[in-house]
């Protein structure tokens, strides 16, 4: 399973070296979209820290992950390649000709990505239907998915929900990463989706709200069970760790310049 | 055709672990079924693109799933799901979409199913299965099951003539006897023309041939139909399908690149709602030429035309 460290160190173990593990990832998610010379990158900072203390703290052996927001592939690559997952070299062909790293994950070759996504709204009915068969097989272990708060926006998201709220899917837990900007404005100018706790309870969800930079939250949000299907709300900043991306729309979609790599990589490396 | 379907997948059952999810659809035909497969028997409610995503996802762990609606929920609705979420994994998923081509009749055109298979052979790997009579679902379900690749099913009315006994089923048959021409028919649109043509003479009518599985990787006709076809050097072609990627299409090109394309070639094929009315399957079927009168008068128009 894609948490190698997992097997030797206890989640509260793992939290502790996620700061360090976060600057390195970071840098190298950087470095692999400088590289390749392509955007994107605030929405897979504002994922990071989560898909960090997934693959290093919270996933277990019997467990399974599904990135439902596949525009944040890179920081599942950098993810996978901090636990030993993915090597430098692979990092490297991010973007290129004859990649297996597709700007969005093509599922099927890695057992850490088994699933094709990244047009939004699939993930949570993927993510549902592994769960319900392992259910009616007595299969053990979590199914977890994480989605992106404008993705929200999809009807099938609304008919995943109920149909795991419904069944009460109590092996599944969703996390959505809500750094409040999409393609083309806020979150909340586009189409709000306020009160959104109170929407998920009546979905039948146990929900939780916690920052998703803050790493202890996180693993213990994510260790917790429940008779119903959980649903952590991840308060992110679009563009985490570099100041001229944070809270900005465009860095969903530019490319970092030379001078703009040198500033942003000093920034993640003094933090 | 419903009720032979609920059938062979009760006797599927036996032998295969599978799950079923229905779109809140099967009222008074999937109640045996429900009761058999007990909690894989899934009502996935009206939320087919949710309930095709579910499928590919419950497929992982190692359940053929079925997923069942009326034709145009289970492929023209959740199309996305179909593509990524089926195709893409190669899952083992079964679309069943009842009421293939008019089958829903004065329900409506968003109840119609014309371009179905059209649609979903452009899809990877994905094969389609069109039963002409409801027997045909005893040797189709199983033939299915054992291809653990993805595939829609298209179920429709079984107009098996009285006192018609079909021959055993295969994807290709010859249906009837004929000798003007030949007539291939996908699907259980082959009934009544073959009703129609039974009051004919043999010398009179032509050859009918039914076809029953689609596959984009070619559509592979019998060598005995291909020499019937180089024989007349005419060929006609029907199906309750539009005419741009039906078996008409299928087939002209695949004879074409085989070098075997008739110098006289008809397609019979859903012409969507020329009149701007609504009625029956069979008040479609006639607004289209696809009525067996219609058919017949087609293939003998053709062979009355030289061929040049």
């Amino acid at each position: 399973m894609p948490n190698a460290n997992s097997a030797v160190a206890s989640p509260q173990d793992a939290a502790r070296d996620l700061p360090r593990l976060a600057q390195r990832a970071r840098a190298r998610l950087l470095a692999m979209h400088f590289k390749a010379g392509v955007g994107h990158i605030g929405g897979n900072l504002s994922a990071l820290d989560a898909l960090l203390c997934l693959h290093h703290a919270a996933l277990g052996a019997d467990d399974a992950f599904i990135l439902s927001k596949g525009h944040a592939a890179g920081a599942l690559y950098a993810s996978l390649w901090s636990c030993g997952q993915l090597t430098d070299a692979q990092l490297d062909t991010f973007h290129a000709d004859g990649t297996r790293l597709a700007a969005h994950p093509a599922g099927g070759w890695h057992e850490a990505i088994p699933f094709s996504t990244g047009s939004l709204g699939h993930g949570l009915g993927l993510a549902s239907g592994l769960a319900f068969g392992r259910r009616l097989r007595r299969q053990p272990g979590r199914v977890h998915c994480l989605m992106s708060d404008g993705e929200c926006e999809e009807g099938s998201v609304w008919e995943a929900l109920m149909f795991a709220g419904h069944h009460r899917l109590s092996n599944l837990t969703v996390m959505v990463d809500r750094n409040g900007l999409q393609g083309f404005g806020a979150t909340g100018e586009v189409a709000s989706l306020e009160p959104i706790p109170d929407k998920l309870v009546g979905f039948g969800f146990d929900v939780e709200e916690v920052d998703g930079h803050d790493f202890g939250a996180m693993t213990a949000a994510f260790s917790r069970s429940s008779d119903r299907p959980r649903m952590i709300l991840l308060r992110t900043v679009k563009g985490r760790g570099v100041s001229f991306m944070e809270g900005r729309m465009e860095w969903h979609y530019l490319p970092l310049s030379p001078e703009q790599f040198a500033l942003a990589l000093a920034e993640v490396e003094a933090r | 055709m419903r009720n032979a379907f609920c059938s062979a997948m009760q006797t599927l059952a036996e032998t295969v672990d599978y799950a079923f999810l229905t779109g809140d659809l099967g009222f008074m035909a999937l109640e045996p079924l429900q009761q058999a497969l007990g909690d894989r028997f899934v009502n996935a409610g009206v939320a087919e693109q949710n309930m095709v995503t579910v499928a590919a996802g419950m497929a992982r762990t190692g359940f053929q799933c079925w997923a069942y609606s009326i034709a145009p929920f289970i492929y023209a609705r959740p199309f996305e799901q179909v593509r990524n979420d089926v195709c893409f994994h190669d899952a083992d998923v079964k679309l069943v979409g009842n009421g293939g081509g008019y089958g829903y009749g004065v329900m409506g055109p968003t109840h119609h199913a014309l371009e179905d298979y059209g649609v979903l052979l452009t899809l990877p790997g994905l094969r389609v299965h069109i039963p002409i009579f409801a027997s045909d679902l005893a040797e189709i379900v199983p033939r299915m099951a054992a291809d653990r690749h993805p595939a829609y099913l298209r179920l429709g009315r079984c107009e098996r003539p009285p006192g018609y006994v079909p021959p055993a089923y295969a994807p290709w048959r010859r249906l009837l006897d004929g000798e003007r021409g030949v007539l291939v028919i996908a699907g259980p649109l082959a009934g009544p023309v073959v009703a129609r043509a039974l009051e004919t003479p043999a010398t009179a009518r032509p050859a009918i041939w039914g076809l029953s599985e689609l596959s984009a990787g070619g559509l592979a006709p019998p060598a005995e139909l291909l020499q019937e076809i180089a024989r007349h050097d005419a060929l006609v072609v029907a199906e309750e399908h539009c005419a741009h990627g039906g078996v008409g299409q299928m087939l002209a090109l695949e004879l074409g690149v085989r070098g075997g394309l008739p110098r006289r070639f008809q397609a019979c094929a859903a012409r969507g709602y020329p009149t701007g009315l609504y009625g029956s399957q069979a008040y479609h079927r006639a607004a289209s030429g696809l009525d067996p009168a219609s058919v017949l008068d087609a293939v003998n128009a053709l062979m009355d035309r030289k061929a040049t």
